[in-house]
């Protein structure tokens, strides 16, 4: 395997990470306040698709990446006045944003169906971005970067400061956090929008970055690889990072496995790979554990109403 | 990677404007309009397969008018759930229906035993009973000529081919476009990654950057979206479109592409129906037939590769060349089809092998 394959798979692999990571960490962030939202995949589109119309009819990607981020957070806040003020059940509202979140940017989207825009494109200058050895760490658009530097922010914040533990407090214990005077479900309605703006800015990496246009479905599932992928990493972000790295490396590799004509394996059981190695981890994770809880939030998917 | 969950959606705004259209005055014809259902594998805003269909559908609309009246259900899963959303259909009053995917079948069949008043036309399938048709295209033709360009225009000899899943139309696709390479570059090989998805953008891109970067320098592909070309374009290398003219999407890169054109077929046979002169039967039109066309010629495209894609596609047109012409071996020296011989449908149908240059 030459250098330039090595670099250009790196290349490959941190792209396809980044949306995934975006999500899972938003979604991580949800769920240590005690919430599952299971319509990533629906924010991940209507970010997608209000990213693509907002870049094509202003020219302007930062636009774009803005308006994702918003339209994010707005399909979330339809979540979260559903299931927080409304008490309604998180698991079926989930899978119903998911559905509206399909069906609602298949319709902004109709008339962006065929049109292209010009891709994020790197951020250092070409001098590093287009250096052949250099350029698998400094050839990457700003949402990479970005993206690892809210790894940290998220880790720092739940981990070091008191916000943080506050909102890991309401997602182990609602009743006791409203006890001692905590409003547990404004700090809710905080975490759902922070899910929702990462969903909605990962959704927009497909349609801004990864393929720049707008088709129905374009995140194809990666709403549900994040969502899975949380589970994966025990709610821990550093650990989130590393498993999104290693969902793209697995993916990257299978295709390359294919392309160089390895064909010892069947092309299905390539296919299945990443899929395996979820379900192997998570095994392996929860032998030795008597609770089988794996360190999930403790009032993770309870409807919460002060009383 | 799909998800779990498929979308139904009715058109109901055609179903409406149809319906409303009798009460402005229009009553020369006092008969209801025919039905017709439309069942559909990708969403109708893939630009691909599914898009193709949906344009016959509108093309339909356009030539009958208010004698009929469509609706469709789109990102139906291929396989025995599919027989709910085509019983769906049956059951609201359509009088013929097309499947267009080829996971279909058997849910088709099952579904027309239990309606056999109603015709059904299924696309690219083989079984037919007296109230369900196949009909295909010669894709395969189409893939004859690009495969000819790419002859011509590959400076590497190699060719990157995204395929979905390993039955007898892709592999078709993938020995016609290799065979025809070939007869320009003895030595050109095709490399292809199973994709094992209709539709996933993202995977069909870094999968033509996997190509790439084994060295190939021309992308095509059995998949259903543009993501594919967008990756040629970055990297500057050269593709094919799939199902729709793409060169928007990729107008460097885009050579050609292979255009399905299922609107003369759709309005003849509902035209039949209208008639009540349909039949089952099975139809395979190719280039000639306009099911098949083929996208204009980027400027980047040699004068040899033109001429010699148009001798190729002028000479399936007149019957004198046919893609498929022996002595055709299989990767294991079997001969498959006899020198001087030409394959029989019945054998394309069923194509399971690969001739040398393919590495699948």
């Amino acid at each position: 395997m030459s250098d330039t394959i090595l670099v250009s798979i790196i290349m490959t692999l941190v792209a396809a990470s980044t949306p995934i990571l975006l999500a899972a960490l938003g979604e991580l962030v949800v769920e240590k306040s005690g919430v599952l939202n299971l319509g990533v995949e629906g924010m991940m589109l209507t970010g997608a698709v209000a990213g693509f119309a907002v870049s094509l009819t202003t020219g302007s990607l930062a636009l774009g990446l803005v308006a994702a981020v918003l339209a994010g957070i707005a399909t979330a806040m339809v979540f979260a006045v559903l299931t927080l003020s409304l008490t309604a059940n998180q698991v079926a509202t989930g899978l119903a944003l998911t559905i509206f979140g399909i069906g609602a940017s298949s319709l902004i989207g109709a008339g962006f169906v065929g049109r292209t825009i010009t891709r994020l494109g790197p951020i250092f200058p070409a001098a590093l971005s287009e250096h052949p050895g250099l350029r698998a760490i400094f050839g990457h658009d700003i949402v990479v970067y970005l993206s690892l530097a809210l790894v940290a922010g998220v880790s720092w914040f739940l981990r070091s400061t008191r916000p943080g533990l506050i909102l890991r407090a309401v997602g182990e214990n609602d009743a006791s956090a409203h006890a001692i005077g905590y409003p547990v479900i404004a700090i809710r309605y905080g975490a759902i929008a922070f899910g929702g703006a990462l969903a909605g800015l990962g959704g927009a990496y497909f349609s801004l970055a990864l393929t720049p246009m707008w088709a129905d479905r374009l995140t194809a599932g990666r709403g549900w690889i994040a969502l899975a992928l949380v589970v994966f990493a025990a709610w821990k972000p550093g650990r989130l990072l590393l498993g999104a790295y290693l969902f793209g490396a697995v993916m990257t590799f299978e295709l390359q496995a294919k392309a160089a004509g390895i064909s010892w394996l069947a092309p299905e059981v390539l296919a299945m790979a990443p899929y395996l190695a979820t379900i192997a981890v998570l095994t392996m994770m929860s032998l030795g554990r008597k609770t089988g809880r794996l360190d999930a939030p403790a009032c993770l998917g309870k409807p919460f109403s002060a009383s | 990677m799909t998800s779990i969950i498929t979308r139904r959606r009715f058109n109901f705004g055609a179903a409406a404007a149809a319906a409303t259209t009798p009460l402005l005055g229009h009553s020369a014809s006092a008969q209801a309009p025919v039905g017709i259902g439309f069942i559909y594998v990708g969403p109708v805003g893939d630009h691909g397969w599914t898009w193709t269909h949906d344009q016959g559908r509108k093309a339909l609309e356009a030539h009958f008018g208010s004698k009929i009246k469509t609706s469709f259900l789109e990102n139906v899963a291929e396989g025995p759930d599919a027989a709910r959303a085509i019983r769906q259909l049956a059951q609201a009053g359509n009088q013929i229906i097309f499947t267009t995917s080829f996971g279909f079948m058997n849910p088709t069949i099952q579904v027309a035993k239990q309606f056999p008043k109603l015709k059904f036309e299924h696309a690219t399938g083989y079984q037919r009973t007296e109230n369900v048709a196949t009909y295909n295209a010669r894709f395969y033709e189409g893939r004859a000529v690009i495969g000819t360009i790419a002859g011509h225009m590959s400076k590497s000899g190699q060719a990157g081919y995204i395929a979905s899943f390993p039955i007898p139309e892709v592999v078709m696709g993938i020995n016609a476009f290799t065979l025809a390479a070939r007869k320009v570059n003895p030595n050109f090989k095709t490399k292809v990654i199973w994709a094992s998805t209709w539709y996933d953008p993202a995977k069909e891109a870094d999968a033509a950057k996997a190509l790439i970067d084994q060295g190939a320098d021309m992308i095509t592909q059995h998949t259903d979206s543009a993501a594919a070309l967008q990756a040629a374009e970055q990297r500057g290398v050269f593709a094919f479109g799939q199902a729709s003219d793409m060169s928007s999407f990729a107008p460097k890169a885009h050579l050609s592409a292979i255009v399905d054109d299922w609107s003369g077929y759709y309005i003849k046979r509902v035209q039949e129906v209208i008639d009540d002169k349909w039949k089952s039967g099975d139809v395979w039109g190719g280039i000639k037939d306009g099911f098949v066309k083929l996208a204009p010629y980027n400027a980047a495209v040699t004068p040899a590769a033109r001429a010699a894609a148009d001798a190729v596609k002028d000479g399936i047109v007149s019957g004198k060349l046919h893609p498929f012409t022996g002595e055709l071996k299989d990767q294991k020296g079997v001969v498959r089809v006899k020198a001087g011989e030409t394959a029989p449908d019945e054998v394309l149908a069923k194509m399971d092998w690969y001739i040398d240059g393919v590495q699948a």
